[in-house]
Formats: structure tokens, C-alpha cells, sequence
């Protein structure tokens, strides 16, 4: 487990459906956002290998909580959404206000 | 929010689409799953019990299937979609066999 509860993460930018065929958990709308681990809920074998019936390493997924405002463009200043994500999907990230991270990622 | 430099969502990735903002929840309108449905997850259910396929291999199936006919079919039709390709994709059945 990288990750402790507080830590600040970026979702990585990334977009593997345009590689090819796969199975992704992490929403389009979470890409390159900045959000709060909440709490680590274990470690699971990861989805994106079983969607292929692959050998499925178990990784860490956390409770990451994100600011709606800025996400959707609507919401009041406090709401904020809870969302289950992988760790290979998390880097660390500086406390920030949740833009989006410039460039795309390798 | 995507920005010009964000690609667009895959077909089913609707999370945040204005296109599918909720509506309100009609409490009169009966409940999935129907009759069709019970009997596909019934379905579902045997195939994984016999190692067959997973729920991930079946969302990835879901998810693979062409925009025009994805928004076309009912959920329980895309279960059956991508379970039938999953069953030809590893062979225990022939494409042949599904044609009506």
C-alpha cells in the first residue's frame, strides 16, 4: 500500500481505450483530477487482467474523494464523490485545487 | 469536464456525460430485471460457476460492443451480446450456432 488516508493523488492522465481493447475502471471524467485519499480498502486482483481472463496481480484500491464543483460544474462549495480507484491509476500530487494536470502522460 | 485536449469517453463511460443527466426516478415503472433478464443472468451465473467467465470479461464484452448497437440494445441484451461473444471467443460454441 503506496498510499496512507490524507495523501493528495492525481488520477493519471491517461486514455488507454484509444490503444486498443480493455477494461478500465477509472472514469473518463476522473483523468488527470486531483483528489484525497479517503481510506485504502484492501488490494484485489486487478480488473483490467481479469476482463481478459489473464493472471490478475492483486493491487491497492483506495476511496478517493474528489471536490464535485469542479468535476461536474455544478454542486455546492462541500459537495464532494467518493470513488473506488486502483493504484496503479494514482500518483502523488502537491495539495492543490483540483484542476487538471497539463500534457498527457505516458 | 473535458477540455480540447481530452479525447472523448468511450461509449459506455457515461460518468459526468450531460447526453445522460439523471432523470427522476418514476417509483410506477417496473423494475429491472424482467423475465428476459432473470433468465440471461441465470445464464451469467451458470457460465461463471462453471469457470466460464467472470463479470470483468463480461463488462469488457459490454463495453466492446459498437456504439449505433450498444445504445440500441437493452441492458439485458447487452449481457447476452457480450456473453454469446465471449462463448464464441473461446470456442465452446461456433458462431454458427447463435444464428437464428
Amino acid at each position: 500500500m503506496r498510499f496512507a488516508a490524507g495523501t493528495p493523488v492525481r488520477i493519471r492522465r491517461d486514455f488507454p481505450e484509444l490503444r486498443g481493447p480493455c477494461h478500465i475502471r477509472t472514469p473518463h471524467y476522473l483523468r488527470g483530477l486531483d483528489g484525497t485519499v479517503e481510506r485504502p480498502l484492501g488490494a484485489y486482483p486487478n480488473p483490467e487482467d481479469l476482463a481478459f481472463a489473464r493472471p490478475a496481480a492483486r493491487v491497492p484500491l483506495y476511496h478517493v474523494r474528489f471536490e464535485q464543483p469542479k468535476l461536474f460544474g455544478e454542486g455546492a462549495r462541500g459537495d464532494t464523490l467518493l470513488v473506488e480507484v486502483f493504484e496503479h491509476w494514482l500518483e502523488e500530487a502537491e495539495p492543490s485545487d483540483g484542476r487538471r494536470a497539463a500534457g498527457p502522460q505516458a | 469536464m473535458n477540455d480540447e485536449t481530452t479525447p472523448p469517453p468511450a461509449t459506455h463511460d457515461l460518468g459526468g456525460s450531460m447526453r445522460f443527466r439523471c432523470t427522476p426516478v418514476d417509483p410506477e415503472d417496473d423494475a429491472p430485471p424482467d423475465a428476459f433478464g432473470k433468465r440471461v443472468d441465470a445464464l451469467r451465473q451458470l457460465l461463471s460457476q462453471k469457470g466460464l467467465m467472470s463479470v470483468d470479461e463480461l463488462r469488457r464484452g459490454i463495453e466492446a460492443i459498437p456504439e449505433a448497437e450498444y445504445h440500441r440494445l437493452g441492458y439485458y441484451e447487452r449481457w447476452l451480446r457480450s456473453i454469446s461473444g465471449l462463448m464464441v471467443e473461446k470456442g465452446v460454441v461456433a458462431g454458427t450456432e447463435l444464428k437464428p
